[in-house]
């Protein structure tokens, strides 16, 4: 068999090249998880990331609770009903079963791995929370001594497929130059979701590309409109930590309090005063020096701006901005067919941000907590079904030579387009206050920009990997709001000014397909059982 | 802004930062400590500090702007390493890899 692919030009032969059942193109917790998975059950496995598996991504750098819930039925429907009100009941309990059961059994094994749990008074380990950098960093070791070749810097751009199976993919090689190919049984896409560079902890790296590459072969979004997360942070500083907020009050500048503002319920209050005004903080809900203390050691990084600019956040006040968090703490991103995390497109398999949460979440999650169970779970099942599938396989991966396209110059600065689609997702009176005419304007101007860029090729190298991140930006933007246009009514995060309650007609997902035309078609939710909570 | 200082004369040349930084922000030299070659990359996520075996490095918790720091000043507030300490990555301080009080937080 000897057919040439789809989406590779003949012009360059791939600098590196090789063969293995399973790609797993990300290096964060959802990553790491499929490549393990995948690896147990003897697949050949190769991990690539575009910055460097263990720092790279939105929990490297942080730190997350976990939707750790041990398996008792009355703490398990707590954890369960917590969340579907505020979800706007798109989340699904056939879901949340399993993603618990496989989160207590994960979490569970990275305590036999060393993990340093806490241990409580009664000497009990505490595993609820894990922090983010010696997280990843026995992630990396664990897949390192898998076996899983690790393949740093190594940023993927497309998607190979032959057949209409997805059977690779190929990329550049950022520090070493050249282009790498990967050929592959079945691929997982755990890239993680977008928050267009706005600097929110570790996440610059998350610049959608899974998405597009998902788009780009045929693969279906969902929950895309669940894309509003922004995250409190100092005004001059990146830590988006939101959770310590709980403990802080808001101010004007002459520091008269804002009433009703808070990190969880009032965030919108505080994103209503900073359309005119300056918002400052100071944590002094904390009360006392033993809560102080905790606070310290529960998220060390919280404090490393203030501690570098000698500020007390529990007594100084501190200008604060909100910084978009896209999809990372939003909800959408590809639709899953299945428990097994597949695609539409067969052999294409998604986990973690890249994915849509919506099945646990609904239209509102946040940080933390959901998402690092998303994370390992559909990890897990995501790289136990690719492993499958491909060893089911007969030389799935003989289809001859390939190559990568040799990128073309057009003369476009990708920085330009990566500046203009912020312009369009940033401001809170788009994209955090929707209304179906600032909507509809920015969405003309993204696709507008689209048809220059779309398609567009870049010469340099340097230029070939910002411009394929301006490109997954730009197409993110345009699934957000597409979809934000086509929901009209409020539910989840989803904000809609001139349609500000939810609306029971609207209980049902939006799933989008297409990048140059995108079309829109609506998918029925059975939340199974769920308890009405009066809103 | 971001990753300000690199302190020359504690550098071993290791070039893990280079590795480590998602964003790539540094570049190995042939000779010599990497250089900081796209500090407008930087994200200010500090992974390079936790993982600089030397505390040689610095980031400046501003993301959005240049500050102009010097090793000097950053050594005499003694600030090199200290969120390697503070999270327990400093063999003086590895106990604190157990203190993650989550669980205490009041609810």
């Amino acid at each position: 068999m000897n057919v040439p692919l789809q989406g590779l030009d003949e012009t360059t032969v791939a600098a590196v090249e090789i063969a293995c059942d399973v790609l797993v193109i990300g290096g964060g917790p959802a990553g790491c998880w499929a490549a393990l998975e995948a690896a147990s059950i003897g697949a050949k496995v190769v991990l690539v990331d575009k910055g460097y598996c263990g720092s790279s991504g939105a929990t490297a750098s942080a730190g997350t609770q976990i939707w750790y819930v041990p398996p008792d039925p009355a703490e398990r429907e707590v954890a369960m009903a917590s969340r579907e009100a505020m979800g706007g009941y798109l989340s699904e309990r056939s879901w949340m079963v399993p993603v618990l059961d496989k989160t207590f059994e994960s979490v569970n094994r990275l305590a036999d791995w060393g993990y340093p749990f806490p241990r409580n008074d009664n000497g009990e380990e505490q595993r609820i929370s894990v922090q983010g950098p010696e997280y990843m960093r026995l992630m990396r070791r664990r897949v390192k001594n898998a076996g899983i070749t690790i393949l740093d810097h190594h940023p993927a751009t497309q998607l190979l497929t032959l057949e209409g199976r997805v059977v690779g993919a190929g990329g550049l090689r950022r520090q070493a130059g050249g282009h790498w190919l990967v050929k592959a049984g079945a691929v997982v896409l755990a890239a993680g979701g977008c928050a267009f560079m706005s600097k929110a902890l570790g996440c610059d790296v998350l610049t959608g590309d899974g998405y597009l590459m998902g788009a780009e072969v045929g693969a279906e979004l969902s929950g895309m409109e669940f894309s509003s997360a922004y995250a409190i942070s100092p005004a001059f500083a990146s830590v988006t930590k939101t959770a310590l907020y709980r403990f802080a009050q808001f101010y004007r500048k002459d520091h008269s309090l804002i009433e009703g503002a808070g990190s969880a319920r009032g965030r919108s209050i505080i994103a209503r005063t900073l359309l005119s005004e300056p918002v400052f903080a100071r944590l002094d809900l904390a009360g006392t020096d033993e809560v102080k203390a905790i606070l310290r050691r529960a998220q060390p990084n919280f404090f490393v701006p203030f501690d570098r600019r000698d500020i007390d956040p529990f007594t100084d006040f501190f200008e604060v901005k909100l910084r978009l968090e896209g999809t990372v703490r939003g909800t959408g991103g590809l639709r899953l067919t299945g428990l097994d995390c597949s695609t539409t497109v067969p052999g294409l398999y998604a986990a973690g941000d890249n994915a849509t949460r919506e099945p646990i979440c609904g239209g509102f999650t946040g940080g933390g907590s959901h998402n690092a169970a998303w994370a390992i779970a559909t990890g897990a099942f995501a790289g136990a079904a690719a492993a499958a599938y491909s060893l089911q396989r007969v030389s799935a991966t003989d289809f001859g030579p390939a190559c990568i396209a040799l990128p073309d110059t057009k003369g476009i600065d990708p920085a330009e387009i990566i500046k203009a689609v912020q312009d369009e997702v940033f401001p809170l009176d788009i994209n955090y206050f929707r209304t179906h005419s600032a909507l509809l304007a920015s969405l003309k101007r993204l696709d507008a920009l689209w048809e220059n860029v779309g398609r567009a090729t870049a010469l340099n190298e340097d230029h070939s990997l910002n411009l394929r991140q301006a490109q997954a930006m730009l197409a993110t933007a345009r699934f957000m709001y597409r979809a934000a246009l086509s929901r009209t009514e409020t539910r989840g995060m989803h904000r809609r000014e001139d349609y500000p309650t939810q609306n029971p007609d609207q209980h049902h997902r939006l799933i989008l397909s297409g990048l140059d035309h995108i079309a829109v078609r609506q998918e029925a939710v059975d939340p199974g059982a769920y308890k009405e909570a009066a809103e | 802004m971001m990753i300000e200082v690199l302190d020359t004369d504690t550098c071993t040349d290791c070039n893990l930062c280079v590795q480590v930084c998602p964003t790539n922000v540094f570049q190995a030299q042939p000779e010599g400590p990497p250089l900081i070659k796209r500090q407008d990359a930087c994200q200010t996520c500090f992974m390079c500090e936790l993982y600089c075996p030397v505390d040689a490095l610095y980031v400046e918790p501003d993301a959005d702007a240049v500050h102009g720091l010097t090793v000097e000043g950053v050594h005499e507030r003694q600030l090199f390493g200290s969120y390697r300490k503070a999270i327990g990555w400093h063999k003086d301080t590895r106990h604190r890899r157990l203190i993650d009080d989550h669980f205490r937080l009041p609810q």
